[in-house]
């Protein structure tokens, strides 16, 4: 048991680490859900379930989805992102074929 | 080799796509719109040219803030003072660290038995919590009873922050200020909602039945914070997902049906008062050493622990408000 308990917690310091390394912030918050999960099994772990049942709810739950919200508003999550990033990548492969591009 | 072998179709499919993607921010809006098919978009009245021409001022005033910040940010880009300011970043990150390391490890080893919080505090909530609180689950006993007090005001912070919010996101049709601006930027294709599915039937089904399960748990949680692990906070904010998840599926119009501004500022005001009134008894009975009214019941039993059934309540009313007022404000700046 203490072995799986050592486990999480080296989880939950590389969750921590990712989380401010990590350059997406879509990234960054899917990491901090699962930090969230795992924290609170943590917290099952230590005998206190009712800091588990709030930390589900509000860390992995609440918490994330105010954050995906937020980076909507500010167009982080934007429909137009992906195909703009496949824009620009069409753009650069069309620019390594160079001279002998096909006609399409 | 494999270019000849292609089909026209495919070649014809081709072009298309990179027509699409070469095509400009403006002509790709007018496609994703043209994708979606929600009767509410096709509605709508076109956009003012007016608003429009504001709102696109705005976004060109944005840009050349932007440009200017990173004009600025390039001008100091001396290489030497870069590298010190690096250096010194890292220092001083290491030395906070190493402080909270240094000072986590002399803390007392995680469940010793002379650790600081095993003092006579701790042992009357364990040995006397359940005569004098009557609730079997010592943590509702404690935050709602021997300091509901601090809940009180947990929830007031809660409330008030709902307040900010509601003050700082909300877009109000009414105001005649703000509304032509606020619904041209609503309803442009800049907004952050403009292409979200409006009738998705696979979330639709989900919701249904996920929506009851979840909101049958919150209110189980609610009401047994008492008996078993959880309460108010966690059982308002189980509660709180529920609505969020069936105003995902369903959409702002059904859930105005059943809740509104109005539903939201009655519901919270009466939870608020109705605590701080229950409060308000048990402490001039206790401070006046009155005998409390209301009986503490068998443990164990539903309708037991006196007013802390009552207060689990209030609380669970409070944050599942709050909870959803917040998801609300931050998605479309209106209840």
């Amino acid at each position: 048991m203490t072995g799986i308990v050592q486990l999480m917690l080296v989880f939950l310091i590389a969750c921590a680490i990712a989380v401010c390394v990590s350059r997406n912030l879509l990234t960054s918050v899917i990491i901090y859900m699962s930090y969230s999960m795992v924290m609170s099994i943590v917290w099952i772990v230590m005998e206190s379930p009712d800091l588990a049942i709030t930390e589900a709810a509000v860390g992995a739950g609440i918490t994330s989805l105010l954050f995906f919200l937020t980076l909507k508003k500010i167009h982080a999550i934007d429909a137009r992102n992906e195909v703009r990033a496949r824009h620009a990548k069409e753009l650069e492969q069309r620019g390594a074929e160079g001279g002998q591009s096909h006609e399409e | 080799m494999k270019n000849k072998e292609r089909p026209e179709g495919l070649l014809r499919a081709r072009s298309r796509m990179r027509q699409f993607l070469d095509s400009s921010d403006e002509a790709l809006d007018a496609r994703m719109a043209d994708a979606q098919t929600q009767p509410a978009a096709s509605d709508c009245p076109p956009v003012d040219v007016e608003y429009r021409r504001m709102i696109e001022e705005e976004m060109q005033e944005e840009q050349e803030v932007a440009a200017r910040m990173k004009a600025w940010n390039e001008r100091r880009g001396d290489r030497l003072g870069r590298g010190a300011y690096c250096a010194l970043c890292v220092l001083a990150c290491t030395a906070m660290i190493a402080l909270f390391l240094l000072l986590v490890a002399s803390l007392p080893e995680y469940g010793s038995a002379d650790h600081p919080v095993n003092n006579e505090v701790s042992a009357r909530y364990i040995e006397s919590g359940l005569q004098e609180t009557g609730a079997v689950n010592i943590v509702t006993g404690m935050i709602l009873d021997y300091r509901a007090f601090d809940t009180l005001g947990e929830s007031s912070v809660l409330f008030t922050a709902a307040m900010v919010v509601l003050l700082l996101l909300r877009l109000d049709a009414d105001s005649q200020a703000y509304s032509p601006l606020a619904r041209a930027i609503r309803q442009s294709p800049h907004s952050d909602t403009f292409y979200e599915p409006h009738h998705d039937v696979i979330l639709q089904y989900t919701a249904r039945i996920l929506v009851p399960l979840v909101l049958l748990l919150g209110i189980y949680v609610v009401l047994n914070g008492h008996l078993s692990p959880g309460g108010g906070f966690s059982g308002g904010a189980i509660m709180g997902a529920a609505l969020v998840i069936y105003v995902t599926a369903f959409g702002f119009d059904s859930i105005r049906r059943f809740f509104t501004y109005k539903t939201y500022q009655r519901v919270v005001l009466c939870a608020l008062l109705t605590y701080a009134f229950s409060k308000c008894y048990s402490f001039y009975t206790g401070a006046n050493g009155i005998h409390s009214v209301i009986p503490l019941g068998t443990p164990g039993a539903i309708l037991s622990s006196g007013l802390i059934l009552v207060l689990n309540i209030c609380v669970g009313f409070i944050v599942t408000c709050t909870m959803y007022a917040f998801y609300a404000l931050f998605r479309k700046g209106e209840l």
